[in-house]
């Protein structure tokens, strides 16, 4: 197995453990670090395959996510914020209103 | 022995590093606290932040521990901190899609380890490492346009979260 492999395996078993963090997780803020944990992986998959092809647009798309990374941070946590104030708890079970 | 590790320190190292993040990963599930799963994600951002550093971009590296460190997690801490609630999701973990959730999980694993082995991948040999000079020139003259629409995003963003806190003053008094 070769570096490159070993890389994306990495990427791919970081991406996987984030979904389902995000799946199986009750709290809203580990919800949150659990999606961060998925763009890491994605992150490093491109940069494995920039380094591959020798490309420099992989790593500005990773330069990209890192903007809009933060952009979700930003407004995820005044939403979970508000969410908080309004039903008292970070269960993600107790803010199931729109399922009627 | 030593002198066959010390040449291949780079793969060693890489194989270490990958490993602890992974495990870093993987403690982000099973932690109770949200601040102690902070700490894992923090060290598992780090670690990755190495592995960019070993295999030569270190520029990423660097913005990984400055963007990604420095700035969206000590915001996560900030919110974790202020956010102290002791409800049901700090007793009980996991919630009911625990079973489907890991069933779903380990098939997606396997379904994207096996298009690795045999679909997407091209055979190596062809590693190219690009620096700083390189990516900066592509990034000034093709990319510019995208990096300033971020901005524009950026700003939505601001704006938003400035909404979402106006709106509830509003309903609050």
């Amino acid at each position: 197995m070769d570096k490159t492999q070993l890389l994306l395996l990495l990427a791919v078993a970081l991406f996987a453990l984030g979904l389902l963090g995000v799946i199986v997780r009750r709290n809203l803020l580990v919800m949150l670090m659990c999606m961060e944990l998925m763009l890491n992986g994605v992150n490093l998959s491109l940069v494995t395959f920039a380094q591959q092809t020798g490309t420099a647009a992989g790593a500005v798309l990773v330069f990209l996510i890192f903007v809009v990374a933060a952009a979700e941070i930003a407004i995820a946590i005044p939403i979970v914020l508000v969410l908080v104030r309004r039903k008292g708890t970070l269960e993600a079970d107790a803010f199931a209103d729109l399922k009627g | 022995m030593i002198e066959h590790l010390l040449q291949n320190l780079d793969a060693f190292l890489l194989v270490i590093v990958g490993v602890a993040a992974l495990v870093a990963a993987a403690l982000m599930l099973v932690l109770r606290q949200p601040m102690q799963v902070a700490m894992a994600l923090i060290s598992a951002m780090v670690l990755l932040g190495g592995i960019y550093g070993l295999i030569g971009v270190h520029f990423i590296a660097a913005f990984q521990v400055l963007i990604y460190v420095g700035a969206v997690m000590v915001f996560m801490v900030y919110a974790i901190m202020l956010l102290d609630v002791r409800d049901r999701s700090f007793t009980l973990r996991f919630s009911t899609l625990l079973v489907p959730g890991i069933i779903g999980g380990v098939l997606l694993l396997a379904v994207l380890a096996y298009a690795l082995w045999h679909g997407l991948y091209a055979p190596a040999g062809t590693t190219v490492s690009f620096g700083l000079q390189q990516f900066s020139i592509a990034f000034l003259n093709e990319y510019w346009l995208h990096f300033e629409l971020t901005s524009v995003l950026l700003v939505a963003a601001v704006v938003a979260a400035l909404a979402v806190i106006k709106v509830t003053r509003k309903k609050h008094g």
